[in-house]
C-alpha cells in the first residue's frame, strides 16, 4: 500500500500477560475466550474463573490464523498446552472461525458478561467501542443482556475512525486522548462521516488550529456520536466502557461529561472484555455439562 | 445579453458563460481553500477563452456548496433549482434528476413544466458521493478516470459488505489480497455507490425519463450499475454541456431568466 513505508501512527501496542500468582495445574476448570474482532483479536485463558493469561494483538487477513496466533502467544511460556483447555468460546466478528472453539457466542453477550467481571455486578449499561462497530448494551446484575443497540455500518464512533485521525495528524494512537485535553474546548467537528470529518480537520489545520485542538474537536464529535446511541437505548447507572476506545481519555472524559456519569477506571485492559466474557461462558458451560453427567 | 453561472462545488468550481441562450464557453478549476479566489479564477479563465471583458457580464448567479463565498455574484440559487433549470433545457422530458457530486448526492423529481416536486439530499455520508469512488481508486491504486472502463471488463460480480467508505477501503484491500481481479472489485465499488443512490432515489420516487448529472455521471461504470439497477437507460448530458456543468448551466439560465423579468 502507498502508506506502508510511512510511520504507522494507528498501530496500538500489542500485549500479553501471565498471572504470576496462579498455577494452572492446581485448577479444576480451564476455559478460554477468543474475541476475533475486525481490528484486534484477544485470547484469554481462565483457571476456575480467574484470569490466567491473555494476548491482545492485531487481527490479520485470516480469522483462523488470527485466533491461533493470539492463543499461541497467550500460552507462550506458561507451560499450558492448548489441549488442556477444556472449553474455548469464540466471539466477535470472526467467532465462527476459531478452530479450537467448541462454541461461538455473540460479542454482545460476551462484552456484558466481561464487563460484569471487570467492573462488578452493579454495571447496568456497557458501551463497547470496538474497531469497526459500537454497541450500547443494558444488562442485569449477572451480566445478562436485557437490551442493546449497535452501529456497525459507519466508521464514525469506532476505533477505526480514531485510527484514521491518528494517521492524518501523525499522532500516535496511544497519545491521542491525552493530547486532546485542551483548556478551552472547541466546537466538535460537524461532519459525522469520517471521510468528511477528515476534510474538515484539514481545513481547520489550514486555519491555524493546533493538532491538539483538532483532536479535541474530533474526540468531542466521537463522544457526541456514541452518546446519541446510548440515549436511544437509555442509560442506567452504573456505566462502563469496554473496547479499545475505553483507553482514550479524550473520548471517555467527554462521554462522561455529556452523559453526566462516571465510568470506572479499568484495572484490566478493556479490550479484553469480550474474550473474558467468552472464557466465563466457557466455564459455565463446563459446569452445566458436569452437572448433567 | 451575457450571463454567468458559477457552481462552487466541494471539489471543482464550474463556470458557464451564456449569451442569448447559447453557451459561449465553460471553465472548471479545483475548488481551493479560498473559495472566492477559485470562483474568480474560473470566471477569468472562461472570460479569457472567449475574449470577453468582465463588465460585459450583465448578471452572475452562483450555486453549489460554496455559493455564499462568491460575493461578486448578483444572486444565489440552490443546487436543486439550478439542476432543474439546467436539465430541463437539455432534456425537457426528464422527470427525475440524479446528481452525484464529490461530497453530495441529490435526487430531484420534476413535473412536466420542469418545476421541482420533491427532492432528497445526502450530504452526511461519503458512501453515496464521488468521495467514495475516489477513496476506492486510491485503495486500488487505479486512476479515477480509468475506473469506469475497467469495471465494464468485469466478468464476475463480487459482493461488497461494507457501506461505510472507511470500512470499504479495508474490504477492498482484503479483496486485493485474495487476488480478486481489480476489474471485479471496481464493478463492486460502482454497484455499491449505485445501490446507495438508487435507494435514495426510490425514497424520493423515480419517474421516467431519468437523467444522471454531476461529475460521477462521467464514470461509465457507475452509469452501467445504475442502468442495471433501474432496468432501463438513463440520459447523460453531452451536448451542449457535460454532466458536471448542468448546475452551472442552470444557474446561467436562471440569471438570464432574471434579466428577462423572471
Amino acid at each position: 500500500m502507498a502508506n506502508s513505508e510511512s510511520k504507522e501512527y494507528w498501530r496500538w501496542t500489542e500485549s500479553r500477560w501471565t498471572n504470576p500468582d496462579l498455577d494452572w495445574k492446581d485448577g479444576d476448570i480451564i476455559s478460554a475466550g477468543v474475541d476475533v474482532g475486525s481490528v484486534s483479536t484477544q485470547s484469554v485463558v481462565m483457571v476456575d474463573g480467574e484470569l490466567f493469561c491473555y494476548a491482545n494483538m492485531r487481527t490479520g487477513s485470516d480469522s483462523p490464523d488470527s485466533a491461533n496466533n493470539s492463543m499461541n502467544w497467550a500460552l507462550d511460556g506458561t507451560g499450558l498446552p492448548l489441549d488442556k483447555i477444556e472449553y474455548a468460546v469464540g466471539t466477535g466478528y470472526g467467532r465462527v472461525n476459531v478452530p479450537f472453539a467448541k462454541r461461538a457466542l455473540t460479542e454482545i453477550a460476551c462484552h456484558a458478561r466481561g464487563a460484569n467481571f471487570m467492573y462488578g455486578p452493579s454495571i447496568r449499561t456497557v458501551l463497547d467501542m470496538g474497531g469497526q462497530d459500537c454497541k450500547a448494551i443494558r444488562c442485569d446484575h449477572r451480566g445478562k443482556v436485557t437490551a442493546f443497540l449497535m452501529n456497525d455500518k459507519c466508521a464514525a464512533g469506532t476505533g477505526r475512525g480514531m485510527e484514521v485521525f491518528a494517521d492524518l495528524l501523525q499522532i500516535h494512537i496511544n497519545d491521542v486522548g491525552r493530547m486532546s485535553l485542551v483548556d478551552v474546548e472547541p466546537e466538535p467537528v460537524s461532519s459525522t462521516c469520517v471521510v468528511f470529518a477528515k476534510s474538515e480537520a484539514v481545513a481547520l489545520l489550514r486555519k491555524g488550529w493546533s493538532k491538539e485542538k483538532v483532536l479535541a474537536a474530533y474526540c468531542g464529535a466521537m463522544a457526541h456520536r456514541v452518546v446519541t446511541l446510548l440515549e436511544r437505548l437509555g442509560v442506567e447507572n452504573d456505566f462502563a466502557i469496554t473496547g479499545g476506545i475505553a483507553k482514550n481519555i479524550g473520548v471517555v472524559s467527554r462521554i462522561e461529561k455529556e452523559l453526566k456519569v462516571t465510568a470506572p477506571e479499568p484495572s484490566i485492559d478493556p479490550q479484553l472484555a469480550g474474550a473474558i466474557g467468552g472464557a466465563l461462558f466457557g466455564k459455565a458451560l463446563v459446569e452445566k455439562a458436569r452437572k448433567k453427567a | 445579453m451575457t450571463t454567468i453561472g458559477i457552481d462552487l462545488g466541494a471539489k471543482n468550481t464550474k463556470v458557464v458563460i451564456l449569451r442569448d441562450g447559447e453557451i459561449l464557453t465553460t471553465a472548471s478549476v479545483l475548488s481551493g481553500f479560498d473559495q472566492k479566489a477559485s470562483a474568480d479564477e474560473a470566471v477569468n479563465n472562461a472570460l479569457r477563452n472567449v475574449g470577453i471583458a468582465r463588465d460585459e457580464i450583465k448578471y452572475i448567479t452562483a450555486t453549489g456548496a460554496g455559493m455564499d463565498a462568491i460575493t461578486f455574484a448578483n444572486d444565489t440559487v440552490t443546487e436543486i433549482s439550478a439542476n432543474a433549470r439546467g436539465i430541463t433545457a437539455v432534456f425537457p422530458s426528464v422527470r427525475t434528476v440524479i446528481d452525484v457530486g464529490a461530497e453530495e448526492g441529490r435526487v430531484i423529481r420534476l413535473n412536466e413544466n420542469g418545476k421541482v416536486v420533491d427532492f432528497g439530499i445526502n450530504e452526511k455520508c461519503a458512501a453515496g458521493a464521488g468521495a467514495f469512488t475516489e477513496a476506492m481508486a486510491r485503495a486500488l491504486e487505479v486512476d479515477l478516470e480509468k475506473m469506469g472502463e475497467m469495471s465494464l471488463k468485469s466478468t464476475k460480480a463480487v459482493p461488497m459488505n461494507a457501506q461505510c467508505t472507511i470500512f470499504a477501503e479495508s474490504e477492498v484491500v482484503s479483496l486485493i489480497h485474495q487476488k480478486t481481479p481489480k476489474e471485479d472489485i471496481i464493478r463492486a465499488v460502482h454497484d455499491a455507490i449505485a445501490d446507495r443512490i438508487t435507494s435514495m432515489a426510490r425514497r424520493v420516487g423515480i419517474e421516467k425519463e431519468v437523467a444522471l448529472v454531476g461529475g460521477v455521471a462521467n464514470n461509465i461504470g457507475f452509469v452501467d450499475s445504475m442502468t442495471r439497477n433501474l432496468g432501463y437507460d438513463l440520459l447523460v448530458p453531452k451536448d451542449p454541456v457535460v454532466p458536471e456543468f448542468i448546475p452551472a448551466y442552470g444557474a446561467a439560465l436562471l440569471a438570464q431568466d432574471e434579466l428577462n423579468g423572471g
